[in-house]
């Protein structure tokens, strides 16, 4: 079986910065991860262990110093509206309206209008912002302007979906009411997804897999298979708040937890 | 650019005025001076003839008004000043602003282009005079260069600034969502530029008016500037000061309208 269209594979990936007052920073060092086709991957780790660059790699918005980042099997070379990117910072355009900012894609390549129109309205509805589609993003909450972006990236059908800190601005339960509608629309339309946080919870709730990273320099610890899990429990039938104090949940949250701190304890005090 | 319009006077800072008492002060203040210049006239402290009084000046802009001075009645001398700054401004800010987006957008041009307009800016519209004259004469080209020089600088910086504080995450986000550079110039430098830009094209037009005078001393015909050079030609001050005030009304006029249009555009997108 060859490549999957959308499988995300990084190869011996390597990223060093080179610093302003001369030497480098090693921001990940030598990982190799395959992300496959469909699967829902949550990336977690503390600041600066590299997450949000290697995110940015699979998009094109960066690139790696050594080794290489394929997407279907071919080499990432820029970023492409086959692999859309959810920004902590919704990066909405503010001169455009919701229905503008969420077309944006659809206009980029030209699609007709009556076709943009439906797809458009579709994604309006499916995430809540009917009514809002004249608004502008200054005008909407935090919630909605991250529906928005989301719906921008999925309007695009694209293979894979790559989210940084997707809900990282949002208030506790505006987060939460974000996470169930994900999960929602994650199991409606499946993607091969790419989804940076440093929030344990969250990645544990959303994934298929949770990669768990360590820093200076960025290395994968752990990669954990969360689909058992979630097969033996009843997660989908559950409102978020009850499946996160199943006993299943807490024991990998606490084991994750134990990952993480394990690993900045044993990294050297100095910088 | 937010909340330029509130002045704050005497009062504590963030005090602001009402729209009342703006007006009572604005009336005040040109009281005061129109009272000072009146006294000092009438002192008689300077002569009559290099420093007339305010309403000597006033009777000399209504004999302008009706009869020719330098060949013209004032409002022709104005319309030709007018015509002439729209076209050294529109030149400028036709080449400034494009100019300056590309070089926010592209940083080769940026670093051949900038070094260069450093060193140029410098030279003061006036001191183009000599070689506007020399190169294009007398005619429309030499004053329409200095208006240009004057008014090229702030369209080039304003884009060129506005176009390099675009977020770096508008630009990503629209590189993912698959746009073109033409498309990213077009739907985020543009846009997110505008509001320098807006800005700078009510710098400008105010610089570009400014060196109308300084064109207008290598003009032979009509205009603001030439109808003072005349009148100082034949001692006649009235008709001088005269000539500033229609400078100074029609600059005033250009800036409100430009503030207006500043104020429209923040209205619609507000102050994302």
């Amino acid at each position: 079986m060859g490549a999957g269209l959308s499988e995300i594979v990084f190869e011996g990936v390597t990223r060093r910065f080179s610093l302003p007052k001369g030497g480098e920073f090693l921001a990940i060092d030598h990982i190799d991860l395959r992300v496959e086709e469909k699967e829902f991957v949550a990336i977690v780790g503390p600041s600066g262990c590299g997450k949000t660059t290697l995110m940015r790699m699979a998009a094109g918005l960066d690139f790696p110093t050594e080794g290489r980042v394929l997407v279907g099997g071919a080499e990432v070379r820029g970023p492409g509206p086959e692999r859309a990117v959810v920004f902590q910072q919704f990066a909405l355009l503010p001169w455009k309206t919701v229905r503008e900012n969420i077309g944006f894609g659809l206009m980029c390549k030209a699609t007709p209008k009556a076709e943009a129109d439906a797809a458009i309205a579709h994604y309006v509805s499916l995430m809540g912002l009917s009514g809002h589609e004249d608004s502008f993003p200054h005008q909407l909450s935090g919630g909605m302007q991250q529906r928005v972006a989301i719906a921008r990236a999925y309007v695009m059908q694209p293979a894979a979906l790559l989210m940084d800190e997707p809900f990282g601005a949002l208030d506790a339960q505006t987060r939460i009411v974000m996470q169930e509608e994900l999960v929602r629309l994650a199991r409606r339309n499946p993607r091969t997804v790419i989804f940076i946080t440093h929030a344990v919870d969250e990645a544990i709730y959303l994934a298929d897999r949770v990669v768990v990273m360590g820093r200076k320099p960025g290395r994968i610890i752990e990669t954990i298979d969360i689909r058992p899990l979630r097969a033996a429990g009843t997660w989908e039938a559950l409102p978020i708040e009850e499946v996160m104090d199943t006993p299943d949940f807490t024991h990998m949250r606490s084991r994750i937890w134990k990952l993480l701190k394990a690993r900045e304890q044993e990294r050297p005090a100095s910088p | 650019m937010t909340k330029r319009h509130n002045r704050n006077f005497l009062g504590p800072a963030g005090t602001s005025l009402s729209r009342g008492e703006f007006w009572t002060l604005t009336i005040a203040g040109f009281t005061l001076f129109f009272a000072i210049w009146s006294g000092v006239a009438a002192s008689g402290w300077l002569p009559p003839n290099l420093l007339p009084s305010p309403l000597v000046v006033w009777d000399t802009l209504a004999r302008l008004w009706h009869q020719p001075f330098a060949g013209h009645v004032y409002a022709e001398h104005q319309l030709a000043s007018i015509r002439r700054f729209l076209m050294g401004w529109a030149i400028a800010v036709g080449i400034g602003i494009p100019l300056g987006l590309l070089m926010g957008w592209y940083r080769i041009l940026d670093e051949i282009v900038t070094p260069l307009f450093d060193a140029i800016r410098f030279v003061a519209p006036l001191a183009w005079v000599p070689l506007a004259a020399l190169w294009f004469g007398t005619g429309i080209g030499g004053p329409l260069l200095i208006i240009f020089v004057g008014s090229f600088a702030p369209c080039v910086i304003s884009a060129y600034r506005g176009a390099r504080l675009v977020e770096t995450r508008f630009v990503e986000a629209a590189q993912t969502l698959g746009a073109s550079s033409r498309q990213i110039m077009a739907h985020v430098l543009i846009p997110g530029a505008l509001p320098s830009i807006i800005a700078g094209l009510r710098v400008s037009a105010g610089l570009g008016w400014q060196s109308l005078v300084g064109s207008e001393l290598i003009v032979v015909g009509a205009g603001l500037g030439y109808l003072m050079v005349q009148g100082q030609g034949n001692l006649n001050t009235s008709v001088v000061i005269a000539g500033m005030i229609g400078i100074g009304v029609v600059g005033f006029a250009i800036d409100v309208a430009l503030r207006a249009v500043e104020r429209a555009f923040n209205r619609k997108w507000g102050q994302a």
